[in-house]
């Protein structure tokens, strides 16, 4: 057996569409790395060379309403029934979030109508007199990691750079940090179950990286839904990252990659908070660990420019992987426009740093 | 009312209780229970002997509203339980009974109705960057108030549709389809609990003398900074 694996996720694997897939956007995702959905239809169309749709009538799944109590679940159900009906009326049957809460909040709804047929009936009568849609159920659920996962060899065949560093010739240190609703809820929907998840470590494998493995591995981000929502809980959000910081240290990880949005979103910031507030830094040299979405580490080992794919819109500087990796980049290029434009730079935070 | 009668009608109740064996697995890995005294243990056992007199208590109390919903206990519980569905089924209890107004923890909902669940009414999402800045989230570190500052060239950049009426990142949602999230909201039971939250948040305000009037009031900020002092 390889060390930091375990044969038990082999037993949860699931089906993944192989083309047509009807993309639903993230919340958070689309707000604090706006480049990484583009990204990810460009691999999926130009590299992958597959269809997939982005309807300008999507909303979203309401899943941050719903677990932070504002809404009820019926509403929930509903407002994912009229995502399945766009799906349904845009001629496509294999549906792809790009959300981890959001995958959840689908895979919930589904089951929930599987034991509860009734519910089902009452949520289609629901949204037929709420918005005239009819709607049928997808035949394939996904989540965006799961299609990058899938297509994992194939960008390793496009991909310019593996998880080297350059100047030691030593595989990239990688810490894959899954979402907790990708399986915690149902972990037969997620490739390798809740406990040994594969979809990320898949991608590092492959990608030629070592996996960390750490004691918290598995301990959640620290969103907590309202926990974060209100200023006055944030202690519980950062608390909680900070669970897992602390113990991948001592493993001098060069990199972190998230399959969610606010985990990639938390342990971006809460790296720069805990410096500014305990003077903690966990990367070398007084900088953070990089985070990274699946898709943007896989962009940079396809040769995107780093300031193209957003790179720069991260509180923690990314220069340390993109030296290790080798990453050709113009550093005056990083605040800079779309025509050139002088935009200015961000503030240096008075302890993390960032350039 | 009998709090036990109306939790059983509740979907996340039904599928979140069957027998609890109180072996504490989920206070155990508990992210929220590493954070404070929150024990979903404890709540299990209380549910599960359904003592009214007890639930009454939990309803009125902090304690349901400090789970994070990471949903970790669905995972690991032995039995087939999920306390966060329990939490769930509390929490919509605690707001239709107006007990959620009588603990600090559960005063906080007016903050995230006034935040999340109106973005989704006005933009289609939970979370919209016009209405994000780092007096409300310093977290977001001064890389944010560059791209503020910026907002439109960046974006550009980014190849996003900030404010377009076309497909991708950040455009601006038709009101057709927000029609559709009001009809929604309005047919399910989500307009009447936002209107159950500020109604009752209303009283607290009088009670407290606070700003009560709308979107990010004195009220608002009382709440979304630190309620303490109550």
């Amino acid at each position: 057996m390889k060390p930091n694996s375990c044969n038990n996720w082999e037993d949860y694997q699931k089906e993944i569409a192989g083309d047509r897939y009807y993309f639903a956007r993230s919340c958070i995702r689309q707000n604090f790395f706006p480049a990484a959905e583009g990204l990810f239809l460009k691999i999926i169309r130009e590299i992958a060379g597959k269809d997939i749709y982005d309807d300008d009538r999507q909303t979203t799944c309401s899943g941050i309403a719903y677990h932070s109590g504002i809404i009820p679940f019926d509403t929930t159900m509903t407002v994912v029934a009229r995502q399945f009906a766009l799906m349904t009326e845009a001629g496509y049957e294999n549906f792809v979030c790009s959300c981890v809460t959001s995958f959840g909040i689908y895979n919930e709804v589904l089951e929930t109508w599987k034991n509860f047929p009734e519910k089902e009936k009452e949520i289609r009568e629901t949204l037929k007199r709420a918005t005239g849609k009819t709607f049928k159920i997808p035949r394939n659920l996904v989540h965006t990691s799961d299609i990058i996962y899938k297509f994992r060899k194939e960008i390793a065949g496009k991909a310019k750079l593996k998880l080297v560093d350059k100047s030691t010739g030593l595989h990239l240190k990688v810490v894959d940090h899954i979402g907790c609703h990708y399986a915690k809820i149902f972990p037969e929907k997620g490739i390798g179950g809740a406990e040994f998840p594969y979809v990320l470590a898949g991608m590092i494998d492959e990608w030629g990286g070592d996996q960390v493995d750490y004691p918290e591995r598995r301990h959640c981000c620290g969103f907590g839904f309202r926990q974060y929502l209100l200023k006055s809980n944030r202690g519980y959000s950062v608390g909680n990252s900070k669970i897992k910081f602390d113990s991948m240290e001592p493993y001098y990880p060069d990199l972190i990659i998230a399959n969610c949005p606010g985990c990639t979103f938390f342990l971006d910031r809460w790296q720069y908070v805990l410096a500014e507030m305990e003077g903690k830094t966990y990367g070398e040299n007084g900088y953070g660990i990089p985070v990274l979405t699946y898709e943007e580490l896989a962009g940079l080992l396809l040769g995107y420019d780093p300031w193209d794919i957003g790179l720069q819109v991260h509180q923690v500087a990314v220069e340390p992987v993109l030296d290790k990796l080798g990453v050709t980049y113009n550093a005056d290029e990083k605040y800079r426009g779309l025509h050139g434009e002088d935009l200015g730079k961000p503030e240096m935070p008075a302890v993390l740093k960032c350039n | 009312m009998e709090y036990y009668r109306e939790l059983s009608n509740d979907i996340r109740f039904i599928e979140g209780l069957t027998a609890c064996i109180n072996c504490g697995t989920c206070t155990a890995g508990c992210p929220a229970a590493a954070m404070s005294d929150y024990d979903p243990r404890m709540i299990m056992d209380a549910v599960q002997y359904k003592d009214e007199k007890e639930l009454c208590a939990l309803l009125k109390s902090d304690t349901i509203w400090l789970c994070g919903e990471c949903l970790s206990c669905k995972t690991r519980c032995p039995r087939g339980n999920t306390p966060g569905y329990i939490i769930q089924a509390l929490r919509a209890l605690s707001i239709e009974t107006g007990f959620f107004a009588e603990s600090g923890q559960g005063q906080k909902q007016l903050a995230i109705k006034r935040t999340v669940g109106d973005h989704i009414l006005k933009y289609g999402y939970c979370v919209y960057v016009d209405e994000v800045d780092t007096g409300m989230y310093p977290e977001q570190g001064p890389v944010w108030d560059w791209i503020i500052k910026n907002k439109e060239k960046i974006l550009e950049r980014l190849g996003t549709s900030y404010q377009k009426e076309q497909s991708g990142t950040l455009r601006k949602t038709s009101a057709e389809s927000l029609n559709d999230l009001k009809r929604i909201f309005e047919e399910t039971g989500a307009t009447k609990r936002f209107g159950i939250i500020e109604e009752y948040s209303a009283g607290v305000a009088r009670r407290l003398n606070l700003d009560f009037s709308a979107d990010r009031d004195g009220y608002f900020y009382y709440q979304y900074n630190d309620n303490h002092k109550e």
